[in-house]
């Protein structure tokens, strides 16, 4: 008797039904956007606050170097003293006073610059400064030795390198953003799920454990049966939430940022510069061709057929880990000592993806992790977008589906005597002598 | 064929620990069958191997003369003594479930509980979710589940925990009920008046062992020990016990009545017919009270456990 399309109905349902569920999955996009708008409220406010920066400059020699900006305004003072400068510019509440003092020659200049302010100023306006005292320096001695304005100017060359793999495919600085956020994706969202949802499957066996109705389902069907149910089940109501969550989020994205006209981009200002950088260089309208033609280079295929694959294969290897544990322990208290073993290689695939994956994306490493079956999912999801041998996803993935047999196996044994054991905390010599039950 | 249920020398062991040791039962088809014994003993073991919960290290099962196959579930109901329901799950949508588990279709599972719900009169707890009864009515949709898919074999261990006395009595008057249209009914309990009430063959298992099987009456006779309990009445009663004491064993007894002087419990030997201590004791006295004693279940139960 198949009874594995009954079980997972009831999972899914009992799942989808519950009150907490539901709440999650209406409230937790709603929050998450308020969350983005709040940020971006915040930082553009931050932006947009006006700065007022005096300028006693006893050299002269900065006369035209500080234009105002959008923010920032320079005043510059003339013929005060620099007690008396500090004071104006307290009474003034500026943000603070840049002070050059008079000296003989340019070369003894690195330490008559100083900035006086009431609190520490902020990174980026020092390093803005200094950038612009520097270049003026420069350009200053350039000239001194001779050196035209305009030789100076024509010595600036911006480089963009042009990249091409050794079949002649064309490929740019933009591709490898493409490519790095659709592995970072996929590779965070199977880590995001087996976390979430891994939990949701321990705690529902807990709760068959608790209730005592184990006994009753498993004299009806094979516990690998309602392992398995579980499993599918909880995922099937996971894959709805997550669902739910992308809908709902976009929708609520664009309906917040075109009532309040706030930029939620905003708010992830670090993938941006790097978007920015990739702007500058092309214009905005190349650089739409150029994201166009970079999603198109991706291998589309590939990456949606191994996602399939490595998704599940990842998320049921760790999932069944996850029942094991439940069906070990009487409550959710006791599950802490086996956690650790199994967020331990999920947390350093994660890593790995991060920071190996980026720098080098078939250097050793990285072709290491995403053959280990347990950081394999998600290294390998990271490292697809930028062209894998298929060798290599087929290996990487056979042993992934052989890891998972086992730990099904595994999890079964466990799961099969773990079920029927209360009252006490197993110890991992227990689980050992369990498997030969 | 007359056992419905045959266990040939069934062994387990987990780890070092030998949790039955070659126990064979036979339960015959239509009995009420106790499997006796103290706490630890194993017969949850032994009742999980019928279950096929749990695979036997040796030794064989038989159902209605094959070896256990997993279409036998169907064929078994079992309601265990470690048992609950989905607490957050509606009572009918709850029963339904376990119901297809065991085999039913939805329709037929449906006309089913329609039918216990209203011979137990609880047809209006259809929509109400577990948590919302009490342990009691909890036990009550347990009964019916365990039923429902009208087994062959019904398995109950400790049935009668968390009744009041007139639950525990419709249950019982249902298991009997069960008993008489066809079923055969293995009874796991601790509660040796239910056993006196119902069962009519006992195993009584005993650190891992069987130490004991077979018709309750034919134990109970096998444990007699020829000792009549007698109430007399006469006026020179010292003279009479004196009398009876110089031919028979006489152990003073206590029981419940009206206006006896002399209450003993008088042991015959194998020679010695009941007559024959009657015709005795009508010589001597007036006789009000004349019974044999016959050991309870509770008795043999102490007696056979201490033994071993």
């Amino acid at each position: 008797m198949n009874h594995l399309p009954l079980i997972i109905k009831r999972e899914y349902l009992t799942k989808v039904k519950n009150k907490s569920f539901i709440v999650m999955t209406f409230l937790s996009p709603i929050i998450m956007i308020a969350l983005i708008a709040v940020v971006a409220y915040l930082s553009q406010l931050n932006n947009d606050k006006e700065r007022t920066i005096s300028i006693l400059d006893e050299t002269g020699y900065f006369k035209d170097v500080f234009q105002n900006t959008e923010n920032t305004i320079y005043t510059k003072l003339n013929g005060l003293s620099l007690e008396d400068a500090i004071a104006l510019v307290k009474e003034k509440e500026d943000y603070g006073l840049l002070y050059v003092s008079a000296v003989d020659s340019l070369e003894a200049f690195a330490d008559n610059v100083k900035f006086y302010s009431e609190e520490s100023p902020s990174l980026t306006i020092m390093s803005n400064l200094e950038r612009k005292i520097e270049k003026h320096l420069r350009d200053m001695k350039l000239q001194k030795d001779g050196v035209t304005f305009a030789q100076i100017e024509a010595s600036n060359t911006s480089i963009d390198i042009a990249q091409e793999s050794f079949d002649g495919q064309k490929s740019s600085k933009i591709d490898n953003i493409v490519k790095l956020a659709f592995g970072g994706i996929a590779g965070y969202l199977l880590f995001m799920f087996i976390i979430i949802y891994g939990n949701m499957i321990m705690r529902s066996v807990i709760e068959e454990k608790t209730s005592r109705i184990i006994e009753v389902i498993i004299s009806s069907v094979k516990p690998i049966q309602l392992m398995m149910g579980k499993i599918i089940g909880t995922s099937l109501a996971g894959v709805t939430q997550f669902a739910i969550w992308v809908i709902l989020g976009g929708l609520l994205m664009i309906i917040v940022s075109s009532i309040f006209g706030i930029d939620l981009t905003q708010a992830s200002a670090p993938q941006q510069e790097l978007m920015n950088q990739a702007m500058q260089a092309e214009g905005a309208q190349a650089m739409a061709e150029n994201l166009f033609t970079a999603i198109s280079n991706l291998p589309i295929i590939n990456l949606v057929i191994a996602f399939i694959f490595f998704f599940i294969g990842g998320y049921l290897l760790y999932s069944s880990l996850y029942a094991a544990i439940g069906a070990a322990v009487d409550n959710e208290t006791d599950t802490q000592q086996f956690m650790l073993p199994i967020l331990m290689p999920l947390i350093l695939a994660v890593y790995v993806g991060v920071f190996t994956v980026i720098e080098d994306p078939h250097g050793t490493v990285s072709t290491v992790f995403s053959f280990i079956p347990f950081t394999s999912p998600v290294v390998m999801l990271m490292r697809i977008p930028f062209g894998v041998p298929l060798w290599q996803q087929g290996l990487s993935l056979l042993l992934l589906i052989g890891t998972f047999i086992f730990a099904v196996w595994f999890a079964a044994k466990i799961y099969r005597v773990g079920i029927l054991m209360y009252g006490k905390k197993p110890t991992y010599k227990e689980l050992f002598k369990w498997l030969k039950y | 064929m007359n056992d419905l249920l045959v266990a040939n020398s069934v062994s387990k062991n987990f780890g070092n620990f030998r949790a039955l040791n070659q126990v064979s039962i036979a339960v015959p088809k239509g009995s009420i069958f106790g499997l006796l014994g103290p706490n630890g003993a194993g017969k949850t073991t032994l009742i999980r191997i019928i279950n096929q919960i749990t695979m036997p290290d040796e030794g064989s099962v038989l159902l209605d003369g094959q070896p256990l196959k997993p279409e036998h579930i169907k064929d078994i109901g079992y309601l265990p003594e470690e048992r609950g329901l989905y607490k957050s799950m509606k009572v009918g949508e709850q029963c339904l479930y376990l119901a297809q588990l065991k085999g039913l279709s939805k329709s037929e599972a449906k006309s089913r509980l329609k039918y216990w719900f209203d011979k137990l009169e609880i047809g209006d707890w259809w929509n109400k979710k577990i948590q919302e009864l009490s342990k009691g009515q909890a036990q009550k949709i347990q009964f019916v589940v365990t039923v429902l898919h009208k087994p062959k074999l019904l398995i109950f261990d400790e049935p009668f925990s968390g009744f009041d006395p007139i639950n525990a009595n419709l249950i019982k008057d249902e298991i009997l009920q069960l008993r008489d249209e066809g079923a055969t009914v293995i009874f796991s309990t601790h509660r040796m008046e239910s056993v006196e009430e119902l069962c009519d063959h006992i195993a009584l298992i005993h650190k891992s062992n069987k130490v004991l099987d077979g018709k309750l009456n034919d134990i109970k006779r096998q444990y007699k020990t020829n000792t009549f309990e007698v109430g007399l009445q006469s006026n020179n009663s010292d003279a009479v016990v004196a009398d009876i004491k110089n031919k028979f064993d006489v152990l003073p007894a206590t029981f419940k009545n009206l206006n006896d002087d002399i209450k003993l419990n008088i042991k015959i030997n194998d020679t010695t017919s009941s007559n024959d201590l009657l015709s005795f004791l009508t010589s001597r006295a007036e006789v009000h009270h004349f019974v044999e004693v016959i050991p309870s279940a509770s008795d043999i139960f102490i007696q056979t456990v201490k033994n071993n």
